[in-house]
């Protein structure tokens, strides 16, 4: 096959351009220039975006020998992924702005213009597994699950996942490394990003403060009486313990947690670690990786973070809500974030968390 | 698959002999400033070269400064005759607006580091530059200029500029000219055109990389970048490369068939205009050096064209500067009245000694079908 990779200038997708190349197909290397001003260097723990990262991509893909280009995907970034991030943030929600850029860029934008360009598919150095099946191409997680990658991935439709190929989900990270200095690629020694990659300070309230002000309001107790202040609503996340500044105890001395962010009214709602506990959570904008879901009602799994628990559930769709009843209660859940259902270890589908209770 | 090299703007082959010369010469030991036998003997062979490269110039030995690149020669000129000129106080450096970076970026610097006021002389939609405009500036600011610098030929359209006409408006102000792209390819010389100082590269004539020049009058003093030995003129210092000036010289000197590069550059204008109706040549109506066509195909992106050209073994290019790897919109298209979106739509096409009809041909039996994947993949 013509495949596009997809490479960061990080050791993963510099060894999955290799493995495509191994496998037979006719592979070429892009940088997706992500950033109207980037850095020259690379600081702490971001993993891609510098000109010093679309370098060591360039210099892996002449080492694996392969064509290599830079797209600009700087306009659709930005409106796809860090507006999302922003607006999401002021309306009270935690977004996971890397599953957006999967759904909008690396599997929308650079599959399309890929696909239009005669190539049959993207690389990228996620891990996770794709199967052939009765159900067809479907999408499950990496063999190594410290480094499974799915939850992020978990926003392609069938058809993306048609284009998709992910050739380390059978090997471990440090078995990538491995390989990598095996080839000769000197990137192998790259550290992992862990930040979102659009800040490069990794403060991430001070990033959101900067861009959508910093209104003081207040912090509720669930009486609904005022007990202190916070700089800006969206800083907090559902489930917060520390940082809140708080200066009046609890009668019994017992922490106190974010229960409720009210962007509307800039307000943060606490309260007692129990009524965090939610059983029953909906998530809006569901997209299927395989076989839709319907009302009926099935047990699996339900992922509520990138590197999260997956936790036993019944799970359905109902009036265009993917909708998830858990087996035990859990604590602390954000709106915006991402359920990912999962049969097994294949991927059913996601949805945008909207309600919990 | 064949591979076709369409590139020779951004550097084209070495010559068969210059290679032979600069090779023969860099198994000689002698530094040219020693003064012993080994020494004599380089500084000969150096000294002979230089003559023979101002023949060919219309310049004085004296007058040819070797530098270690074009973009060397460009800045010991802008920055030099700016300084020169400094000391009676003139502060304004005028350019065009299609220079090549390595005038327009130690312009910005003198800008940003040395007080220097820049004044860019627009172009028309054919990319030469308005000469009224500079009449009407030497006219009112004459005595305030320190520098003019225009380009001989644009090296992402091949429009050759009225370099002559300048020099007449300019009067006693010092003008200097970037001929990287027409030495050899447009009849170059010095002392007719009248310029205080001239750049030409070795490489963009078949000559080696990582040797360049500065034709510099005789009279003209200017401070120097590079301090150290005085071996050029006592303004450029450094070890003479007596290898590349030997391999520069003999490629210089070597037959270059103007002709036959401008018939092939036409047989693939007519074929572009034939079988992509839609295409715009830039600057067609202007005179133009042989070997360059720039075309606009509307509808698509550059960056993805060179890479399905680059997939068919077709080495092309936008011709114009990248910044952090992405292809920014030609200033010099720009300038020319491009739209952002037209201006990075457009691919540059160079002609060299070594190519053939038959490469033309090959192009054109890929270049509708990459230009219309190209339109299918512009989704933005």
């Amino acid at each position: 096959m013509k495949l596009i990779a997809a490479m960061s200038g990080g050791v993963d997708s510099a060894v999955a351009a290799a493995r495509a190349v191994d496998a037979g197909h006719e592979v070429t290397g892009v940088h997706l220039a992500l950033s109207a001003n980037p850095a020259k260097y690379r600081s702490g723990a971001r993993g891609c975006c510098t000109i010093e990262d679309s370098h060591d991509a360039r210099r892996a893909a002449d080492v694996i020998g392969i064509p290599f280009y830079i797209w600009d995907m700087a306009e659709e970034f930005h409106d796809g992924v860090v507006e999302d991030f922003l607006s999401e943030y002021a309306a009270g929600r935690t977004p996971n702005p890397c599953l957006r850029c999967n759904e909008k860029i690396k599997f929308a934008a650079v599959l399309d213009r890929a696909r239009a360009m005669g190539f049959d598919g993207v690389v990228t150095g996620h891990y996770a597994r794709t199967q052939m099946s009765d159900l067809g191409k479907t999408l499950h997680r990496a063999l190594d699950h410290l480094k499974d990658q799915s939850y992020v991935l978990s926003v392609l439709t069938v058809d993306q996942i048609s284009g998709a190929i992910f050739p380390l989900g059978d090997t471990t990270k440090v078995d990538i490394r491995a390989e990598a200095r095996a080839r000769g690629l000197a990137l192998a020694q790259k550290p992992d990003s862990h930040d979102i990659c659009f800040v490069p300070s990794g403060d991430n309230a001070g990033w959101l403060r900067e861009r959508l002000g910093s209104d003081v309001g207040p912090i509720l107790d669930q009486n609904g009486v005022k007990i202190g202040e916070h700089k800006g609503a969206y800083t907090y996340t559902i489930g917060q313990r520390k940082g809140l500044g708080l200066t009046i105890p609890t009668p019994d001395g017992s922490p106190r947690f974010v229960l409720k962010i009210e962007p509307v009214t800039n307000t943060v709602v606490v309260g007692a670690r129990k009524d965090l506990a939610i059983t029953t959570m909906r998530g809006e904008r569901a997209i299927w990786c395989g076989p839709s879901v319907d009302e009926k009602s099935r047990t699996g799994f339900v992922q509520i973070r990138a590197h999260g628990t997956a936790l036993p559930c019944r799970y359905f769709f109902e009036n265009n809500l993917l909708v998830a009843i858990l087996e035990a209660p859990l604590l602390g859940l954000a709106t915006g974030q991402a359920m990912v259902i999962y049969d097994g270890d294949r991927v059913v589908g996601s949805a945008t968390i909207c309600e919990t209770q | 698959m064949t591979s076709i090299y369409l590139d020779h703007a951004a550097t084209t082959p070495m010559v068969e002999s210059a290679l032979r010369a600069m090779t023969e010469q860099a198994n000689a030991l002698g530094n040219p400033s020693s003064l012993h036998s080994h020494g004599r003997s380089t500084r000969k062979s150096l000294e002979d070269a230089r003559e023979r490269l101002a023949k060919e110039l219309g310049c004085l030995p004296s007058e040819v400064i070797f530098t270690a690149s074009g973009t060397e020669a460009n800045n010991i000129a802008l920055k030099g005759l700016y300084w020169a000129a400094g000391e009676s106080g003139k502060k304004v450096v005028v350019i065009s607006s299609i220079e090549h970076h390595a005038i327009l970026d130690p312009a910005n610097w003198l800008a940003s580091h040395e007080q220097a006021e820049i004044i860019l002389l627009p172009v028309n939609p054919n990319g030469v530059i308005d000469l009224e405009f500079l009449s009407d500036l030497v006219a009112t600011r004459g005595r305030e200029i320190a520098v003019i610098s225009i380009m001989h030929a644009n090296n992402e359209t091949g429009v050759i500029q009225p370099i002559g006409e300048v020099v007449r408006i300019a009067g006693q102000i010092p003008v200097h000219t970037d001929a990287v792209q027409s030495f050899k390819k447009t009849p170059l010389s010095f002392s007719h055109l009248g310029v205080t100082a001239m750049t030409i590269s070795a490489h963009k004539i078949g000559g080696p990389l990582g040797i360049g020049a500065l034709i510099l009058k005789r009279t003209v003093e200017i401070p120097s970048l590079l301090h150290g030995g005085g071996q050029e003129r006592e303004i450029r210092s450094g070890t003479m490369n007596a290898p590349g000036i030997i391999g520069f010289t003999t490629a210089a000197l070597a037959t270059y068939n103007v002709d036959e590069v401008r018939a092939l550059r036409d047989r693939f204008i007519s074929s572009i205009q034939e079988m992509i109706p839609e295409a715009r040549i830039n600057g067609l109506a202007a005179s133009r050096l042989p070997g360059i066509v720039n075309v606009t195909f509307p509808g698509t992106q550059s960056e993805t064209l060179l890479l399905l050209m680059d997939e068919q073994n077709i080495s092309c290019s936008t011709g114009s500067a990248c910044s952090a790897g992405v292809h920014e919109a030609s200033h010099v298209l720009l300038a020319m009245g491009h739209s952002q979106t037209t201006a990075q739509s457009s691919l540059r096409f160079s002609f060299g000694a070594t190519s053939t009809a038959q490469e033309c041909d090959l192009v054109m039996s890929v270049l509708p079908d990459v230009i219309a994947r190209g339109r299918a993949a512009n989704i933005r």
